[in-house]
């Protein structure tokens, strides 16, 4: 009469699609979510999911159902000091008990508020940048592994073949083979002993045992020094590559002329490049050094948020980024990233004194070093003195940016020496 | 009669289920419950979050709004706002009831006496149940309505399909028939006659709006003499099926479906408090049975009260918590009531309920949840004394008058106002605007007018003129729908036209 079916293997996101579907719906509600919310967000702490909310009004799905107004009786529990013909002022926001009907015509003002997954918003981000669907994959998954030992195994390839363990294991065959020829032996020998005592030599008794002994020498000798049976090789298992660390140094200059918008594009160039590096390194540090006519290193807030006036002098934040990489980051340890923002104004002498900096002290030490030029105008001298830079060095990458779609080409000479 | 608890602990397995459930089937076999086989599934909270999202559909279609629904909940219930409900049922033969694999021993119980006992049998057994729906086939066809729109959404785009679903969706409640019997379902025949009855439907509608000129004086006349529908057509969406001009068949088809399933759910709307009423008093009298017969423990029996008063709590009208009458709280004190009635009466009993104070209670009781709707229901048995303990009372709310009015209290004169007040609260058909189709303008633009009758003058929501948008995607031509007064005067007209939307 009766089942009980267990259906918790079942698949759980029979909702997945439906998700989907809401998702694309909202698209452009959810794009501008994520674009707040990644404003709001550190440079470090992109890789979560996100609450994203949308104006129910939005969301609601119209009906034909009454509204407020003409005559209607409604009765409710829980009467207390009231009696009949008893009367009062209409309750602000609708009488009493229409509370609930009145949000489900969607008129409420609370957002409609739900999760994005960490999939779901990175998706949104990168869309943005317009990254290629190739470099989505591998910003989104962890693919390196690495062979590490996990045991023996009785197949394998030559090179692996493990000697000891193999011949250890020949010897033990060896062992367990001769043992009945052994016994049979050394009591074939000894009974030889005895009849030598009572007989000759030339005796037929005695030749049929030497025989034997004979047989059972050469069957002892036959048995295999070592048998394909015996082999064992060293077994090597793919486990995600252990991964180490880096350092990411994050240059901006924050003299008057970088404006909000600036900034904005800058630090989601600094996200991209973080979000790129998690990929691949366990552990991260960043260095927020942020510039005008001197440098200091900074936390993110103020590297962000803070506004200084005057003019630029680039080379101190060089000779900060390097005077901090040996100091705290030898090369042998870490791998070290580098990326510098900035308008691109800088003192008229001091950008050959950057250049000089960046040959001899900074380009040998690091992974990569990406500069981005945030401006309209047109190339300013740090540009000229960079462009050599970038002929000699197939670590450098220089990109101008004008909207957010171009921070993705620098970041394409990245991911090609990636691939390779 | 002392015997040894089932089990002792919380935990359940699928040992302990078993027996619980023989014992619960027993005892609700003694009382008389007639059932459609039970199916238990057991569940994850995600699955159950999914079986939520499609409004207790085992099987549905995809759309937009069930994953809207599904993000919504998984929201809540990971913040902490929202214990996930501990049951969910399915109208079906077998019937399915869903079982949380994070609940107790306890809960487990009390899901299967209320759901797969009290739920089951109110399914097979009421009236609206018996003539609306198809318990054997509703499966069936959910699934092949979920095969149709993945194929169609195949074939035509899935924006297109979507837009159809949305519209259908805006008129749902106005896609079933309320005194008709329908068809039965089956998906055998579905499958064979959707062909049919696609080149059918189409031959129809062209019929309906041939220009070609034959006979041409002749079919004009008539025209413009009768009204198209003849009568009014209550359902809107079974009219639009029929005839709407410019659908495709798979789109005729489409609406066909969601009328279908509006249709299978109809009777629950009619009926929570009478469902939910019977399932709590069943689950309440059979674990007390178990109880009483020694065979589970008191922790069990507590743990189990103290959901159970959850379950029923009525917060007063004044409280945070107040938002309407609990269709459990009213459905249980109603049902235990009329045990009561039956069993004890008293005078005021003898003089309300002469036919049924004294009698056998299974069988009075059998027969009100077999033959009433919530409306009916309550009209026929809500006691003074359930009056009394609910301390109901009514208000008027005119929006001619300066203030709101109580117009009666729990006392003796006023038992039979408040009865009839509160059953009107429960006729669907007073809570929904009356909106029928009205006429449709063949020979001239081929505009359809829909007529909103009012009641108790009251209007319709603004948001009425976005659901006017999706009549308009769906009937192809202007739509129009008028607000007319008790007294006949047109009152309000939306229009929905090719150039937008207009109120006057």
């Amino acid at each position: 009469m009766s089942r009980i079916v267990d259906r918790r293997l079942n698949g759980k996101n029979k909702s997945a699609v439906n998700r989907q579907k809401f998702i694309r719906r909202f698209r452009n509600q959810i794009k501008k979510a994520v674009a707040d919310a990644i404003a709001e967000r550190s440079v470090t702490d992109l890789d979560k999911s996100e609450k994203v909310s949308i104006p129910t009004k939005d969301t609601s799905e119209p009906f034909f159902h009454h509204g407020e107004g003409g005559q209607r009786e409604r009765i409710h529990p829980g009467n207390k000091e009231f009696q009949q013909g008893d009367r009062f002022p209409r309750p602000k926001g609708g009488a009493k008990g229409r509370g609930k009907q009145a949000s489900d015509s969607g008129e409420g003002l609370d957002d409609f508020i739900f999760e994005l997954t960490r999939e779901e918003f990175l998706e949104f981000f990168f869309e943005d940048l317009e990254l290629p669907n190739l470099v989505k994959t591998k910003l989104a998954t962890i693919n390196e592994t690495k062979k590490v030992r996990a045991g023996h195994t009785s197949e394998g390839v030559p090179s692996n073949i493990n000697i000891i363990r193999s011949l250890r294991g020949a010897m033990g065959r060896r062992i367990a083979l001769r043992a009945p020829y052994n016994n049979r032996l050394k009591q074939a020998e000894a009974e030889l002993e005895t009849l030598l005592k009572q007989h000759d030599k030339s005796h037929a008794v005695v030749k049929v045992l030497e025989e034997e002994i004979e047989q059972l020498k050469k069957k002892i000798k036959r048995i295999p020094f070592i048998d394909t049976f015996d082999l064992r090789y060293d077994n090597r298992i793919d486990q995600p590559k252990p991964t180490t660390q880096a350092v990411m140094f994050c240059i901006m200059d924050v003299s008057g002329s970088m404006g909000y918008q600036e900034k904005d594009m800058a630090k989601r160039f600094f996200m991209l490049l973080y979000l790129f590096l998690t990929r691949t390194y366990e552990k991260i540090q960043v260095v927020f050094i942020s510039h005008h006519t001197v440098a200091s290193e900074v936390d993110e807030q103020t590297f962000f948020y803070s506004r200084e006036t005057g003019g630029t002098v680039v080379s101190s934040a060089l000779e900060l980024t390097s005077k901090i990489i040996q100091e705290r980051f030898p090369t042998s340890e870490w791998n070290i990233y580098a990326a510098q923002a900035s308008d691109g104004d800088n003192w008229d002498n001091d950008s050959v004194a950057c250049r000089k900096i960046m040959t001899e002290r900074i380009m040998p030490y690091v992974q990569y070093y990406a500069y981005i030029e945030i401006t309209e105008d047109r190339h300013q001298n740090l540009w000229q003195e960079y462009l050599s830079l970038k002929s000699d060095w197939g670590n450098f990458a220089m990109q101008r940016i004008e909207q957010i779609v171009d921070i993705y080409p620098v970041f394409r000479k990245l991911f090609q020496k990636q691939s390779e | 009669m002392s015997r040894k608890p089932i089990s002792e602990t919380s935990e359940w397995t699928f040992e302990l289920i078993e027996k619980y459930h023989q014992e619960i089937q027993r005892i609700a076999r003694d009382f008389g419950l007639d059932t459609y086989p039970v199916q238990l599934e057991i569940i994850t909270a995600e699955q159950m979050m999914d079986a939520y999202a499609s409004v207790g559909m085992p099987i549905g279609y995809t759309h937009w709004s069930f994953g809207k629904e599904f993000v919504k909940n998984e929201g809540q219930y990971k913040r902490g706002q929202m214990g996930l409900a501990y049951e969910i049922v399915i109208n079906s033969d077998p019937c399915i009831a869903y079982l949380m694999e994070e609940n107790s021993m306890t809960m487990q119980a009390l899901v299967i006496a209320h759901a797969a006992y009290g739920h089951n049998s109110f399914f097979k057994n009421n009236y609206l149940f018996k003539t609306w729906t198809s318990a054997d086939a509703i499966i069936d066809y959910l699934l092949f309505a979920k095969n149709y729109i993945a194929k169609c959404e195949e074939r035509y785009g899935e924006e297109q399909v979507e837009a159809i679903l949305d519209s259908c969706h805006a008129l749902k409640n106005f896609g079933v028939d309320r005194y008709k019997r329908p068809a039965q379902l089956s998906m055998a025949e579905e499958r064979e006659r959707q062909q049919e009855r696609e080149e059918y439907l189409q031959s129809q509608v062209n019929q309906l709006w041939r220009t070609v000129p034959a006979k041409e004086q002749q079919t004009d006349d008539l025209i413009k003499e009768t009204c198209f529908p003849e009568e009014p057509e209550e359902n809107i969406l079974y009219f639009i099926e029929k005839n709407a001009p410019l659908l495709e068949p798979w789109q005729r088809e489409i609406v066909r479906i969601v009328r279908k399933i509006a249709q299978y759910f109809y009777p629950q709307r009619q009926t929570q408090v009478m469902n939910e009423g019977w399932a709590t008093f069943w689950h309440y009298t059979i674990l007390n049975q178990l109880y009483d017969e020694g065979l589970v423990t008191d922790g069990f029996i507590i743990e189990f009260l103290q959901s159970h008063t959850n379950v029923v709590y009525q917060p007063a009208f004044d409280s945070p918590y107040y938002s309407g009458i609990n269709p459990y709280a009213l459905g249980f004190a109603m049902m235990t009531d009329i045990r009561r009635i039956c069993e004890n009466p008293t005078d005021e009993d003898k003089h309300w309920f002469p036919d049924i104070a004294g009698s056998d209670w299974l069988k009075t009781m059998h027969f009100a949840m077999q033959n009433f709707k919530d409306e009916s229901f309550i009209s026929q048995y809500l006691s003074p004394k359930v009056i009394r303990d609910f301390k109901l009372f009514s208000v008027l709310d005119d929006d001619r008058e300066k203030d709101i009015e109580v117009t009666s209290i729990h006392n003796e004169i006023n038992y039979q106002y408040i009865r009839q007040s509160l059953s009107e609260q429960y006729n669907l058909g007073s809570i929904e605007p009356n909106i029928q189709v009205f006429n449709v303008n063949r020979s001239g633009d081929r505009s359809l007018i829909l007529r909103h009758t009012q009641f108790n003058r009251m209007p319709l929501d603004k948001s009425a003129a976005e659901v006017m948008k999706h009549v308009r995607r769906l009937w192809g031509f202007d739509v129009y729908l008028e607000t007319v007064s008790e007294n006949g005067s047109v009152v309000q007209v939306f229009e929905c036209g090719s150039s937008g939307l207009f109120t006057f």
